[in-house]
């Protein structure tokens, strides 16, 4: 199991959630996050104050998968979040020890590997 | 001219100007609470930013082409620069104030367009935009029907502008939207609205300013301004409450988006009318108007059409059956100088669509031209990377809301280029990658 941690433009998050989405990548952890990438800071004016915004806003994605998603997961993030502009953002994917399930108690693969639940009859 | 200055008119005058002034940053407010919030301030900007550019241009050029005499196409310049307007009757009023309510319809006529070409047009082509348009197409306009045109020697009635105000700023907002395409995220991805609660804020300032529109347009404080006035009242009632049955037999939900939206257009659609029908004729006007523009938002949302923020279902549309409903219930026992179809006269209305039918021409046809030449000197959309940014970033280097962490303070003497400057702002942000 690796968890693949993408940073990613605000503008492009629709696109990368449509990605992953279609590359079958369910379950998922978002947080808007600041940070800085080697990108041309931007210069606001307020009044008399001039400031440079050293940190931009980002989304941070989350995505714990099982070994042979890895690949299409970093895929679908690297074609849906790239501009070709430094402040991109990147991709991240580190191993992981151990997953729980905390509804099921289930571990590892198992946790990591979504539900099709079949619709039952209302 | 010879009638002296009357203390009372003057007196409702002063305060309805001042009221409708407010219509336009409440516009602001209307309008950018319905876009993102990385454009809330560019949004608000295109109304804040016609109070100057446009008010300027209505005291140097645009009230003489407006209001003095000429043709019966456009006024000459004999009143330029406000050359001859003093303190003189203008009517039971001080020519100069007369001026000053004018401008500041010229003023949220142009800033109604913006709603069309949200969250995608270069600010300084927008400015040059309503500047030019308020002066070559929004006076000229109003000339026709208030200042001795065609029109009126025709004997359309428009009482405080649907014609002249709302189906020009709609049919403006249309060719724009056309011109100009859909944001690049329209229909790829949901575009909601940022701040609910502003739209609301903004319409009810609306509805406040609109008291000094349409009662005000009787130039007095008379029986005429009182029935414009409980017609103002009346009319969105109607169409509130319409769009309330509306929103729940489709939905379930009524929606506060669209109770902002209905109370809008049932103030446009008894703009027309609103000195010349019955109170109970304005309750009707605002109700049937409810039909086309909830259904036209609806058709519209569905279509390539990017008119972001509806200008044309609104006003457009609202306009278009308050100036046609105005032919149908005008009342000459309500003071208006004609009946309409109501009271047998069947030609009113004919009138009334030939007026519509010609504003929304010109309106269509100078916009477009006027579009194509400032897109000669400068692109009328900012680049796709821009958009994306946000339009507060990239056209005002500020946010609406800004954190703060993180921001470094530039102090002169520490600064390694010279002046730092708003354009400079902009020039850094535009010129893309690495400076």
């Amino acid at each position: 199991m690796k968890l693949v941690v993408a940073i990613v433009r605000p503008d492009k998050l629709s696109e990368v959630l449509e990605a992953l989405y279609r590359a079958e990548v369910r379950g998922l952890t978002l947080a808007r996050v600041q940070g800085h990438g080697g990108e041309t800071e931007h210069v606001e004016t307020y009044r008399g104050t001039t400031v440079r915004m050293e940190l931009s806003e980002k989304v941070r994605i989350e995505i714990g998968v099982s070994d042979h998603f890895v690949e299409p997961t970093v895929q679908a993030i690297l074609g849906a979040a790239r501009t070709g502009e430094v402040g991109d953002g990147k991709v991240f994917v580190l191993p992981v020890e151990k997953v729980y399930r905390i509804r099921t108690g289930e571990e590892d693969q198992s946790a990591v590997t979504p539900l099709f639940p079949t619709p039952e009859e209302p | 001219m010879n009638t002296p200055i009357n203390g009372a008119d003057t007196a409702w005058v002063l305060v309805s100007a001042a009221l409708v002034l407010l219509m336009t940053p409440a516009l602001g407010f209307f309008y950018g609470g319905l876009v993102r919030g990385k454009n809330a301030l560019n949004t608000m900007m295109m109304s804040v930013s016609a109070l100057g550019f446009v008010g300027l241009a209505w005291a140097l050029v645009g009230y003489s082409l407006a209001f003095s005499t000429g043709s019966g196409f456009v006024g000459g310049l004999s009143r330029a620069a406000l050359a001859g307007v003093g303190v003189e009757p203008q009517g039971t009023i001080p020519h100069i104030l007369f001026m000053a309510y004018q401008g500041t319809f010229a003023i949220i006529t142009a800033a109604l367009i913006s709603g069309a070409i949200a969250e995608r047009m270069r600010f300084a082509a927008y400015l040059a935009f309503i500047t030019l348009w308020s002066v070559l197409v929004y006076a000229p306009v109003a000339h026709w029907v208030w200042g001795g045109g065609f029109l009126s020697t025709l004997g359309a009635l428009d009482f405080a502008g649907g014609t002249v105000v709302h189906i020009n700023a709609a049919v403006a907002a249309l060719v724009a939207a056309v011109m100009m395409g859909a944001r690049k995220d329209y229909a790829r991805q949901a575009i909601l609205p940022h701040n609910v609660p502003f739209t609301l804020l903004g319409a009810g300032l609306l509805w406040f300013g609109w008291f000094g529109f349409n009662a005000g347009s009787a130039l007095g404080a008379n029986t005429i301004a009182a029935l414009a006035f409980a017609n103002t009242l009346l009319a969105p009632t109607g169409t509130l409450v319409v769009w309330t049955l509306l929103d729940l037999h489709r939905t379930r939900k009524v929606t506060a988006v669209g109770a902002a939206t209905a109370i809008v257009v049932g103030l446009v659609a008894i703009t027309p009318g609103a000195g010349l029908v019955s109170p109970i004729s304005a309750i009707v006007i605002g109700a049937i108007a409810a039909l086309p523009s909830y259904f036209g938002l609806l058709w519209r949302a569905r279509t390539r059409l990017d008119d972001s923020l509806d200008v044309v279902a609104a006003h457009g549309l609202g306009g278009a059956v308050g100036a046609l409903l105005t032919g149908v219930f005008a009342e000459k026992a309500w003071g208006s100088p004609v009946d309409g179809l109501m009271a047998g006269n069947v030609r009113q209305l004919g009138i009334q669509i030939v007026a519509i039918l010609v504003v929304a021409a010109y309106s269509a046809v100078s916009s477009w031209a006027l579009l194509r030449l400032i897109d000669v000197v400068v692109p009328l959309r900012v680049s796709k990377r821009d958009e994306g940014v946000g339009l507060d970033v990239s056209q005002h280097g500020e946010e609406a809301y800004v954190r703060g962490e993180g921001a470094l303070l530039i102090l002169r003497d520490a600064l390694p280029r010279a002046e730092p400057s708003a354009a400079a702002a902009v020039s850094l942000d535009t010129a893309g990658g690495r400076s």
